[in-house]
């Protein structure tokens, strides 16, 4: 039986749908009222729902915004814990440096400053004595008349005067001379003095200058400890940049170890062959991953044992002894799979050769032609590549900083996408309740439309009897 | 924990889309059959650069085989040299040399036969290559298509070419052809027919400075 038989229950297909029309308004106007309690409360059932989900969503984003609040809070501490713990080490060392030699450094200048004060006593001035028998002098230029005698005496004495002043200006003068050689012997110390005094105070400058970096880390630290949302936002915002930072630098890494995958894939063949594929990729380019990732495992490791990254708890954890051994053990491999590279790399280098030489001949170029040409200089591609060979497993170690950077960042960038996530789909599920709500008022409209005609008789029918209709209303109210 | 699963899932999901048939050899499989037969031996310094052409295209792990096609060609006898390469890529170059000396051997001492069986040295190519095992199996027939054989050898046998690429290449017009082209056009789509019959690809190369088509 098809639409068309149940349908055309009168062959005049216009009367067979207005009569379906009639029957259709019909039922709906006698099932008006269960029709809108049913309209109506699936809405409401609906919107709840909704409601509760964007509730329960709005819970979980809750939770994982303090997850990630405490997660970058704790990242935090222990990030500006290990600038502190640094920054107390290199003041730490400073101190002991400048400290072990302060005695020595005392008992050099207590030298000096003996020696300068020696000299200083050395150079004081001591005015020659007047001699003794001037008095004398004195006493004979008082006698009385003009006795030849007397000044034949004063003669004397005046001719031993003027020797004698000529001998103490004499001394006088060696003496200052000897004075001005002290205190020329006095400068060196001085300058001296000086420079230990300089020393002294670039010491203590740079002390302060730590103290202040210092008195700053902790200031970060007091604020992570009180959990303030300045701190919160600061350490966001440098995770962010962290991320981006590290990402950038992976993608430089990344470029890198493509390019020393293509430096040994092609030699691995040799070893491994070439033909047999393991999941789409051919097994010498499986290898030669493998060789790069061994490398970067081995570059991790033994940034871990020297404790620049500290991805690795348990490494971190080992005693000095133990973890000095594994420093030479990696970098032993590391040093190892590095020749094998820089090996690798010449190998490819010859199989190219031989394959230019080969394709030459079986395409009709002369051997002897380019291949020839072309030898001369062919050491400067060779060498370039075993370096990049040996080098770049070295250079890929270095990837272990960004690595861990990028692993930390993360965490908080994962956190933050899922918070942003979880709002949204809040939101859409409060947005889909409502439009539902509103969608079932208007369908509850749409309903009445489409029976406006009974619903017309109906109303004027009540207003024609409004006593009974009242009563009616008030018995069965709809 | 949920790091965790994503990685989990994430390594699932690359096994699955890996399907097993990306594991194995992804090798390729040649095998050229040159005529020999009446004023065609003219042609085979043609033949000899597409060897060599073909030579240096393929890589570790193919096999390439030559055979001349004769009065009887459905034969191991028939075949002038084959190499299966080797992993090593400076073992390849190797056998490449060694492969190229004795086709110059050939081509200096190649003599005309009287009749032609490129059925024979089809069949004998197809059941080469389904021992081989390789992943890709071309044929090329070096040869005018014309084929004569001697009477009592039966050669209507279905071809299986299923996976097979035959490429028909340096197809020389005969003198008859010059008179009546149909002849020509009606020995292609015939060989056409026969192979597509046998579910294997078709193709005709004429231009031997266009022959990459053959690793495509």
């Amino acid at each position: 039986m098809s639409f068309n038989d149940v349908f055309l229950i009168v062959p005049n297909p216009v009367l067979a749908g207005f009569i379906w029309f009639i029957v259709i308004v019909a039922v709906m106007y006698f099932a008006r009222s269960p029709a809108h309690l049913a309209i109506l409360s699936f809405s409401r059932v609906f919107h709840n729902a909704m409601r509760l989900s964007a509730r329960a969503v709005m819970g979980a984003e809750s939770r994982l915004n303090e997850r990630n609040r405490e997660v970058l809070l704790e990242q935090g501490r222990e990030a500006v814990e290990r600038v502190i713990e640094r920054e107390f080490d290199r003041v730490d060392a400073t101190v002991r440096r400048d400290l072990s030699e302060y005695p020595a450094l005392h008992r050099k200048l207590s030298e000096e400053i003996t020696v300068i004060d020696d000299d200083y006593k050395e150079s004081t001035e001591v005015p020659p004595e007047p001699p003794g028998w001037v008095k004398a002098v004195d006493a004979v230029a008082k006698i009385p008349g003009k006795d030849p005698m007397v000044a034949s005496i004063l003669e004397d004495i005046h001719s031993s005067m003027v020797k004698a002043n000529t001998q103490a200006i004499e001394e006088y003068r060696k003496s200052s001379h000897k004075r001005h050689d002290h205190l020329k012997n006095m400068m060196p110390h001085w300058r001296k003095v000086k420079s230990v005094l300089g020393q002294v105070d670039k010491n203590v400058t740079s002390l302060l200058s730590r103290s202040q970096t210092i008195d700053r880390h902790m200031q970060e630290y007091e604020g992570i400890i009180k959990k303030t949302d300045r701190s919160v936002r600061a350490l966001s915002s440098s995770s962010l940049t962290q991320f981006f930072i590290s990402l950038l630098v992976l993608a430089i890494a990344i470029g890198g170890a493509f390019i020393n995958f293509n430096l040994i894939a092609r030699p691995m063949a040799e070893m491994v062959g070439g033909t047999s594929q393991i999941m789409g990729f051919a097994i010498n380019n499986i290898a030669a991953m493998v060789i790069i990732l061994v490398e970067l495992a081995m570059g991790l490791f033994l940034m871990e044992t020297l404790r620049i990254t500290r991805l690795f708890p348990v490494i971190g954890a080992l005693n000095d002894k133990v973890r000095l051994r594994l420093v030479w053990v990696f970098f032993g491999i590391l040093l190892f799979l590095a020749l094998v590279e820089a090996g690798l790399a010449f190998m490819r280098e010859m199989l190219m050769e031989d394959d230019s030489k080969v394709t030459a001949a079986l395409t009709g170029t002369t051997e002897g032609g380019y291949a020839d040409a072309t030898n001369s200089y062919l050491w400067i591609t060779t060498v370039a590549q075993m370096g990049m060979g040996f080098v770049l497993p070295f250079a890929l170690m270095f990837v272990a900083i960004p690595l861990e950077t990028f692993v930390h960042a993360m965490r908080t960038v994962f956190g933050l996408i899922g918070v942003g996530t979880l709002r949204v789909i809040a939101w859409f599920l409060r947005v889909l309740g409502n439009i539902m709500r509103f969608f079932s008022n208007s369908l509850v409209q749409v309903y009445d439309l489409v029976i406006f005609a009974p619903l017309w008789l109906e109303r004027t029918i009540k207003n024609k009897h409004p006593k009974e209709d009242a009563e009616i209303d008030v018995s069965s109210p709809i | 924990m949920g790091f965790r699963k994503f990685i989990i899932i994430g390594f699932a999901f690359l096994m699955l889309s890996c399907s097993a048939e990306s594991t194995g050899p992804n090798n390729h499989g040649v095998y050229m059959l040159v005529d020999t037969s009446g004023t065609y031996t003219k042609e085979l310094l043609q033949a000899q650069k597409i060897i060599n052409f073909t030579l240096s295209k393929l890589n570790p792990g193919d096999t390439f085989a030559v055979a001349r096609v004769d009065t009887g060609s459905f034969s191991e006898k028939d075949i002038v040299y084959k190499q299966f390469f080797d992993d090593r890529p400076s073992m390849t170059n190797k056998q490449k040399r060694k492969f190229r000396d004795e086709i110059d051997k050939f081509i200096k001492s190649a003599k005309p036969s009287a009749y032609t069986d490129i059925t024979g040295g089809l069949l004998q190519a197809i059941e080469y290559l389904n021992e081989a095992g390789t992943k890709k199996k071309t044929v090329l027939i070096f040869s005018d298509l014309k084929e004569e054989l001697q009477k009592g050898f039966i050669r209507d046998v279905p071809l299986q070419l299923t996976g097979f690429q035959v490429i028909a290449v340096n197809v020389t017009k005969l003198r008859s052809d010059n008179i009546d082209p149909r002849e020509y056009l009606d020995r292609l789509e015939a060989w056409e027919l026969r192979v597509q019959t046998g579910e294997g690809t078709w193709k005709v190369i004429n231009d031997l400075s266009r022959l990459e088509p053959i690793f495509h």
